[in-house]
């Protein structure tokens, strides 16, 4: 029988801001590496203690479960009016939402872009995977043209069912947007770009210097039929493309920032 | 005791007001009151017109269908309130503003060319006081003298240097219907 | 303090303010608009939150965001927005955080109109969001009853961890009378031991609506409803008017129970032995005192600015037990004393046989007196 020994040098552990609480994601989403990412960051800058997220309706509903710090429930496509409603009582709190591309981009929409017109000083995580995850798949507002779902069984087809959003191109155009970008998490050079981007994006609100939104293109092997191998190369070959990666809109203010 | 007072014109005759003048007297008096105006989607140049009622005690309805007093600035509101008041009531009627004599006999009517003594005293906005001033003869719970008082208390401070006129045009209007009432 | 001349928007807003309001979400819509209007103005100077939302659906759950972190919070709306806000309240009271919300009622369904109307009870006692829940429901009929019941509300709110709605309606939003404001309550952020703020030391806590096991989700809806036996049997409130000797009892809440009060003073007058009960919490409704008087009176009338919305709670109080008779003007129509008037001699000289439908009856009453019922 072999004996467990303290490891000597510990090179990856669980950060801070997870909960040991295993998480209920399908093999291969990327939705457990935000979570570490936005973790990491929270801990790197130690504001766990005042951090407040805000979980959607969507598959990161039990996004409460997984974050080492206080958080509450929004309804379907609300986040982002309840962490004004949060932020603006607590100021000095890290207020964050997390939403999938249904709950942000569509039901949501007024709520995202009145948060973001307004310069609500949150941070919002919004992981674009171009389906409806947790209903089993539906049409979202980002699947892409002539994408197969249950609900455009034939594809997406634009010209009765129009044509994908890109939100942060959209939120950029805000004059209250401190800090809008793009990133991927389909291989680990963009994940370190991504992590980087969260950081920034916290870095903004603390500073008080508007509204900051993440779009992390996510994988959704379960839903989109395929290997997470698979889904990782969609996300490079399909969906980048018409998501391209980028800065969108970075106010001078937040280009000064160095972390 | 409980009084009903019908005020009503254009939106810009001081409608609002001028019962808003006389809320502020009955309440300074000590009594019992309500104001209430019609609100409509319109902003600006509709008719208008408020309710107010003066009592001694608890008020119910601050609406009645049929006041005993009334004040008219304009002939559709001649024309609508004309036939409400109640018998023995009285009504103020602008006379700058219709074109016809009374139709009932059963209440006294009080023609009293507001605009034109209005601007006599030196601004054509004072005539919704000079019609204040007309229905007082009429409204025994309030003196000229509370009237006088709430306005110098509540006028808004970027009129107060309208408040000598606005006591003139009160007293101009008490006396042209204190002459009526005594021919009556 | 001395009583000062106050529109029914203002003083609802200035109310709150003065009970320690931190924050106010809201969007305009008449004819509650001087609320926000108000807000807009004094919540800034104060240092306070004022935000105008994108919407009514926005603004509650702005209020659900700040009512997590255990502020003091309201918003305030008219019909219309009020349904949007539903989805909102339902999240809200599953969450049990205590919320306090105004709505002026305006005429419905639908767009409908700005006037005075009532058609919002059933919406605000009984139906709104989707789940099971109760919420406090509380009717002003006055300036001054508007401002003392904001201040109780918010007490109430956080008392009980529930929603507590005031139902007024255009006429007392637009009304002016003179009421005393209370004294200006220090502001501060309360400690609660369920609020959401960072966690700072102690264990993390999560604000949620959902239990997923259904187990779980039973055991809240009991929850809800053990705290509702205790708002029933601790937060009843309702005036009465000439009751001790009366024979035949109005009932009307609101606008139309300070219009039926003029009534019953006219038949007071004429000699008939009418009183008025006004029930002021709509929910909980005022049952047994209305099971009460149905022990030793010989007749209702039942006034409202609706088609016959809490006549249903009336009559669930008084059981068949003695003749009942509606009378009502809804659409944002409001009922002149001489209405009612004429509706408590019919209920005196002729009373329905117990068990009667009185709505069915008013509205073949209604049909009978043409298409204008009584009167434009």
């Amino acid at each position: 029988m072999a004996t467990l020994t303290a490891p000597a040098n510990i090179v990856f552990t669980r950060p801070e801001g997870l909960t040991e609480f295993p998480t209920h994601y399908c093999p291969g989403c990327t939705h457990g590496i935000a979570h570490r990412l936005i973790a990491e960051v929270l801990e790197e800058m130690n504001v766990l203690d005042r951090a407040i997220g805000v979980a959607p309706v969507g598959c990161a509903v039990f996004a409460y479960n997984y974050f080492d710090c206080d958080f509450v429930e929004a309804a379907h496509g609300r986040a982002p009016a309840m962490a004004t409603g949060i932020k603006r009582v607590l100021p000095d709190r890290v207020v964050f939402t997390y939403q999938g591309d249904g709950d942000l981009a569509s039901i949501g929409m007024a709520e995202i872009v009145h948060a973001a017109a307004r310069g609500e000083n949150i941070t919002v995580i919004f992981i674009n995977n171009a389906n409806y995850g947790m209903t089993g798949g539906q049409m979202a507002p980002t699947t892409l043209p002539g994408m197969k779902t249950t609900s455009s069984p034939s594809g997406r087809d634009v010209e009765t069912q129009g044509y994908p959003i890109r939100m942060a191109e959209m939120l950029a155009t805000l004059e209250g947007a401190g800090y809008v970008v793009r990133r991927s998490l389909h291989d680990p050079k963009n994940i370190r770009l991504a992590r980087k981007a969260i950081r920034l994006a916290f870095e903004t609100q603390v500073r008080g210097l508007g509204f900051s939104m993440v779009e992390l293109l996510s994988t959704c092997p379960t839903n989109w039929g395929l290997s997470p191998v698979e889904a990782l190369r969609f996300v490079e070959e399909r969906m980048v493309p018409y998501f391209p990666l980028g800065d969108y809109r970075v106010s001078p203010a937040v280009a000064q920032i160095r972390v | 005791m409980q009084r009903e007072i019908v005020i009503a014109g254009f939106g810009g005759q001081g409608v609002l007001f001028a019962g808003q003048v006389l809320a502020y007297a009955a309440m300074d008096a000590g009594k019992e009151v309500t104001w209430i105006p019609s609100y409509g989607p319109e902003m600006r140049g509709g008719t208008a017109n408020c309710t107010v009622i003066i009592a001694d005690e608890e008020i119910g309805s601050p609406l009645v269908k049929h006041p005993p007093l009334a004040i008219v600035l304009n002939l559709p509101s001649f024309d609508r309130y004309e036939p409400l008041i109640q018998r023995g009531g009285a009504l103020i009627v602008n006379q700058s503003m219709v074109d016809r004599g009374p139709k009932r006999t059963d209440i006294t009517e009080v023609f009293i060319p507001c605009n034109e003594i209005a601007e006599a005293i030196g601004d054509r906005r004072l005539l919704n006081m000079v019609a204040v001033g007309a229905l007082l003869p009429f409204l025994p719970e309030l003196t000229l003298q509370d009237v006088e008082k709430a306005l110098e208390a509540h006028l808004p401070a970027r009129h107060r240097e309208l408040l000598p006129l606005n006591f003139q045009a009160l007293r101009r209007g008490y006396e042209v219907a204190e002459g009526q009432r005594s021919r009556v | 303090m001395a009583r000062e001349l106050w529109k029914g928007n203002e003083a609802i807003a200035e109310a709150a303010i003065r009970a320690g309001l931190q924050a106010y979400f809201g969007y305009p819509i008449t004819p509650q608009t001087e609320v926000l209007e108000w807000m807009a103005r004094r919540m800034p100077e104060l240092g306070r939150v004022f935000v105008q939302a994108e919407s009514e659906v926005a603004a509650i759950n702005m209020v659900y965001g700040a009512a997590c972190t255990g502020a003091r919070v309201m918003t305030t709306s008219s019909s219309p927005g009020i349904s949007l806000m539903m989805e909102g309240l339902s999240y809200i009271a599953g969450t049990e955080v205590p919320v306090v919300l105004v709505n002026v009622m305006r005429g419905g369904p639908g767009l409908g109109n700005i006037a005075p109307s009532q058609g919002d009870y059933q919406q605000a006692v009984r139906g709104g969001g989707h789940g099971d829940y109760p919420r406090i429901v509380l009717a002003p009929s006055s300036v001054q009853e508007a401002i003392d019941l904001v201040t109780l509300s918010f007490d109430l709110a956080e008392k009980y961890r529930t929603i507590v709605m005031i139902i007024a309606d255009g006429s007392i939003g637009q009304m002016m009378e003179p009421a005393e404001m209370p004294p200006m309550q220090p502001l501060y952020h309360r400690q609660w031991d369920w609020a959401v703020t960072g966690k700072m030391g102690r264990e993390r806590r999560v604000l949620s609506s959902i239990y997923l096991d259904p187990y779980q989700e039973e055991q809240t809806n009991l929850r809800l409803f053990r705290r509702w036996q205790e708002i029933q049997a601790n937060e009843v409130r309702s005036r009465a008017y000439y009751l001790e000797d009366a024979e035949f009892v109005v009932i009307g809440f609101g606008t139309a129970g300070r219009v039926a009060l003029s009534a019953v003073r006219a038949a007071r007058q004429e000699g008939l032995k009418v009183g008025l009960l006004r029930p002021i919490s709509l929910s909980p409704f005022p049952h047994q005192v209305v099971a009460e008087l149905a022990q030793r009176v010989s007749g209702f009338l039942v006034v409202e600015m609706n088609t016959g919305q809490m006549l249903e709670d009336v009559e669930l109080a008084n059981a068949g037990r003695v003749p009942l008779r509606f009378y009502g003007r809804p659409g944002g129509v409001v009922p002149f004393p001489d209405e009612i008037l004429h509706e408590i001699h019919a209920l005196v000289e002729a009373p329905p046989t117990p068990g009667e439908d009185a709505r069915l009856a008013w509205l073949e009453r209604m049909t009978r007196l043409g298409g204008d019922g009584w009167q434009r």
